[in-house]
């Protein structure tokens, strides 16, 4: 089962320049412990202390995950994940 | 530098009058790779609070989908401050993640004067840059002046 996960521009560094990469899991939380396993240093720029980072959004296919069970979320067969940077500030 | 057209200026400053005393942001996109600012979008602060700003993040989504389907990136992310400096804050810095991104502040203290100053933030490290606005982006000066002129 693969999952396409769109890298905000911020995290292609960690990808190679790849706008978008192909993952494995059913929830968020195992997609990206995949993509860690692949692209080191990925899972430390989305999750602080087990959670999701208040910067980042991360949508399962459009939905915020916020509102969907946060890392629990479930991912679909050929599910696409977007990860965003928030825009925010002050 | 930021060079961006006087129109688009004057879009981002009434967004930012508009908003007052909350804060107003947006973004202008531009075709990637051109650092050409050319469409302006003036967002909702989901926040709607005159100290913080946040795009909704559904409005995100639609937002950055639309934009990779025009094959366009934001050039100018925009925000007001509406009771202190047009400088970067420390929110402002944390949250900031678009590092080929022009990061325009207005502000918005002073009825009759804005001042209207653009920054590079990147990895938590601000650096202010001149702003060139120009009439047309066609006349635009683009390069070192270093071909000389002949009569």
């Amino acid at each position: 089962m693969a999952v396409t996960v769109s890298i905000p521009t911020i995290l292609r560094t960690h990808t190679g320049g790849e706008k978008s990469v192909e993952a494995k899991g059913s929830t968020v939380g195992e997609v990206i412990d995949d993509l860690e396993s692949r692209h080191s240093g990925i899972a430390g720029r989305l999750i602080t202390d087990g959670s999701l980072h208040r910067f980042v959004n991360i949508y399962v296919d459009d939905e915020d995950i916020r509102f969907a069970g946060g890392l629990q979320a479930p991912v679909g067969e050929n599910s696409n994940v977007t990860i965003l940077p928030a825009v925010a500030g002050g | 530098m930021l060079v961006i057209r006087a129109d688009l200026v004057d879009e981002i400053v009434a967004h930012a009058r508009r908003d007052h005393p909350d804060e107003a942001c947006g973004v202008i996109a531009g075709p990637e790779g051109s650092d050409r600012p050319e469409r302006f979008i003036p967002m909702v602060n989901a926040a709607r609070s005159p100290t913080f700003y946040e795009f909704d993040s559904g409005d995100l989504l639609r937002l950055y989908r639309d934009m990779e389907s025009r094959d366009e990136v934001p050039v100018v992310i925009y925000h007001s401050h509406t009771a202190t400096e047009a400088y970067p804050s420390r929110t402002d810095i944390s949250y900031a993640s678009e590092p080929e991104a022009h990061y325009v502040l207005v502000s918005t203290r002073e009825p009759d004067s804005h001042e209207f100053r653009s920054f590079r933030i990147v990895d938590g490290v601000v650096t202010e840059e001149d702003v060139d606005v120009v009439e047309s982006y066609m006349f635009a000066h683009t390069g070192a002046d270093d071909v000389p002129d002949h009569d």
